[in-house]
């Protein structure tokens, strides 16, 4: 039997055999406009967001909150209006999840103010004593990382130019250092006294988590 | 072919990698699964849950199941080509750089350097590192076969030579990725699509790694190690052509109703629903090969473990595709059900496989015999009920969590709030942590029967006078 005696036509065929639902499923879809569908509602990440969002990625946030609510009763009930393809045009990588130990975050934008995620992220036992979440208060302790920032928005193409990029840091910065900052109260609380006029990770995964979703409630708001 | 021309110094080091790395990629998930119900262990950012589950699946998945593959590998290699393997010091570079690997490995993920996209976590340089491994691998399987004194090559080659060309094109196309820095990269796949490539390559990776490579080991070591032939060889080359092709269309039902299209859900279901079929050949093969000699399954310690081993592949089949339905996704997903599922398959299936193939293999080389066949039973034993334990648990847990997500007060109103869904679950993660208990116990008796016999080999060598 001719191929079972040839271990590199044999090789070729698997490979021939295993990429056929591979182009179908996967490469012809890559090149189709519905797994890219643009809106003009959805903006890009500002930087800080962005930051906050890697800090996310490393904490492997992702190992237990789900970023997308499925059109079921249920789940819209509980998170909101279920999740759009275009919302996520900007994520790179995706972050969708498989489990969810604790709730999706796709909709948790503006749901809590800053103090509320401040406290919960010092000591999710505080505000829960049943929650198995663990305590991230040491992200308020680290100076939040801006070096690559630039190269970060080059590489993924938001289009803000270099000046932009200082501005929106400097600019939230400004924001939650400022005095008259609505969560002023919480944020010092975690936040040690060296760090309280820089920008912390916990700032940042914050500006993160409030992002979620916001660009989806202000069109439902605008209709 | 002189038997002891072959090189069996690498299915050694193979064989013990993967029982350094089961040690530690257990002991983290035990830490996990302790972590789940008492948040108290997350002691430092490094032993905090999100970056731990991800040292657990690594260390598990590639630390445990590729070494058990290598070894089990380079072995039939040898065996069934009747050719010793062409270059053994390119193996034994191999056999370094994975280890290499997988050390660093578990230290950039405790260190937060992930890439988030599930069993590909992965920084590109050790993504890179991965791919010039792999080639040397493949370059021993090729020159090996195409050197081999045995004309035909047998069903467990197929698959051999299936993951070491699949396992490459999933690895590289889902890893492309643009780098920031050394320690940060960014997909060059955004949103829908890299969720898309994510679980083409994520379903794959467990079929060619936990299925693949396993069914290799199964259809060698079950008629090497009873003495009968395989059943049927053209159920086989059906199962293997319809299996191999199947696989890679079924990716989406890991997104059942998430923002992909519609329709690439729908042909994921469809050919889930298609993949019982050859999954179901092997396991009647298996099955099958041992008509009128069940009575090894009490005679020979090895038979009962690739008897229950295949039995819970041909479970796991039917319940992920089953799982993979809209109506019963929208109710699973998300839940520990499928955490349930995925367990029944490493701890059941690939890990029982495994065990029976290294204590076939160890014997084999060492020329001794193992050291306690007593071991070995209760070894099973305690695996296959760590094991049931552990995954029924699970899926009670899902059933239960499942259903106070969805339930609803006569006002319409939800009845649970998330809280009350996942504190429920604790008396379920304790039994789980205690299942888990057990399954490393048998696990431990594992290693230490293996180490023993190769100490028995040894003591056997010094004594010349005795022999």
């Amino acid at each position: 039997m001719g191929v079972y005696s040839k271990p590199v036509v044999f090789a070729i065929l698997s490979a021939v055999v295993i990429l056929i639902g591979t182009v179908v499923t996967v490469f012809i879809p890559m090149l189709m406009p519905s797994t890219q569908p643009v809106s003009d509602y959805v903006k890009p990440y500002t930087v800080v967001e962005l930051e906050g969002r890697d800090i996310y990625i490393r904490e492997g946030c992702n190992n237990c909150h789900t970023q997308t609510v499925r059109p079921l009763r249920t789940e819209v009930l509980r998170y909101g209006e279920y999740s759009k393809p275009e919302e996520f045009a900007y994520d790179r990588p995706f972050l969708w999840g498989s489990r969810r130990t604790g709730p999706d975050l796709n909709r948790v934008g503006g749901k809590y103010p800053d103090s509320w995620h401040y406290k919960h992220m010092k000591s999710p036992q505080s505000m829960f004593d049943k929650s198995n979440m663990p305590p991230y208060g040491w992200m308020a302790e680290n100076r939040l990382d801006t070096r690559y920032s630039k190269k970060k928005i080059s590489i993924l193409g938001y289009g803000y130019t270099e000046e932009e990029v200082e501005r929106q840091i400097a600019g939230y910065k400004a924001r939650v250092t400022s005095p008259s900052y609505d969560s002023k109260e919480a944020r010092n609380e975690v936040t040690p006294e060296e760090l309280r006029n820089e920008l912390t990770e916990m700032d940042a995964v914050i500006a993160y988590l409030q992002k979620l979703g916001r660009d989806v409630k202000n069109m439902e708001a605008e209709e | 072919m002189k038997e002891n021309s072959y090189d069996y110094q690498i299915v050694r080091g193979f064989t013990f990698s993967a029982l350094f790395w089961l040690i530690i990629g257990l002991i983290v998930g035990l830490w996990i699964a302790f972590q789940m119900f008492n948040p108290a262990l997350n002691l430092t950012p490094w032993l905090s849950f999100g970056r731990l589950r991800v040292v657990h699946t690594n260390g598990l998945g590639l630390g445990f199941g590729l070494a058990g593959i290598f070894a089990c590998s380079y072995y039939m290699l040898q065996k069934l080509s009747r050719t010793p393997l062409v270059f053994p010091r390119l193996a034994k570079a191999h056999l370094y750089l994975f280890n290499v690997i997988i050390a660093l490995a578990a230290l950039s993920l405790f260190a937060g350097m992930n890439t988030s996209k599930e069993y590909a976590e992965l920084e590109w340089p050790l993504d890179i590192a991965v791919v010039v491994m792999w080639v040397i691998f493949a370059i021993n399987v090729f020159a090996t076969l195409v050197k081999r004194q045995e004309k035909q090559m047998y069903v467990s080659l197929w698959y051999i030579i299936a993951m070491t060309v699949t396992i490459a094109v999933l690895y590289i196309v889902n890893n492309l990725e643009v780098p920031v820095n050394l320690f940060k990269s960014y997909s060059v796949y955004a949103g829908v699509n890299d969720a898309n490539v994510q679980w083409w390559y994520g379903h794959n990776i467990v079929g060619f790694i936990f299925t693949v490579p396993i069914l290799a080991m199964f259809y060698y070591f079950l008629p090497v190690s009873t003495g009968l032939p395989l059943f049927s060889h053209r159920l086989s080359i059906i199962s293997f052509w319809s299996l191999i092709f199947a696989y890679l269309w079924t990716g989406a039902h890991h997104l059942m109703l998430t923002p992909l299209p519609e329709w690439i859900q729908t042909v994921g279901i469809a050919f889930s629903i298609f993949l019982i079929a050859p999954s179901w050949g092997s396991v009647i093969n298996g099955y099958y090969t041992l008509r009128g000699n069940w009575e090894q399954m009490r005679s020979n310690y090895l038979v009962k473990f690739f008897i229950l081993g295949i039995t819970f592949y041909g479970l796991q089949t039917i319940q992920g595709p089953t799982q993979g339905l809209r109506t019963l996704t929208s109710f699973f997903h998300y839940t520990d059900w499928v955490i349930g599922h995925v367990h029944m398959g490493t701890m059941g299936w690939v890990t029982m496989t495994i065990s029976a193939a290294f204590y076939y293999m160890i014997p084999k080389i060492t020329g001794t015999g193992l050291y306690s066949i007593r071991i070995a039973n209760v070894h099973f034993w305690l695996i296959l009920v760590g094991q049931l334990v552990w995954t029924v648990t699970m899926w009670i847990g899902g059933i239960q969590q499942g259903a106070m997500w969805k339930a609803t007060d006569p006002d319409g109103s939800l009845t649970y709030n998330f809280l009350d869904s996942i504190a429920s679950l604790y008396p379920y993660y304790k039994i789980r942590f205690a299942a888990g208990i057990v399954y490393f116990a048998g696990i431990i008796l594992f290693a230490w029967n293996l180490v023993m016999t190769i100490r028995k080999s040894q003591e056997v060598k010094n004594q010349p006078l005795n022999r």
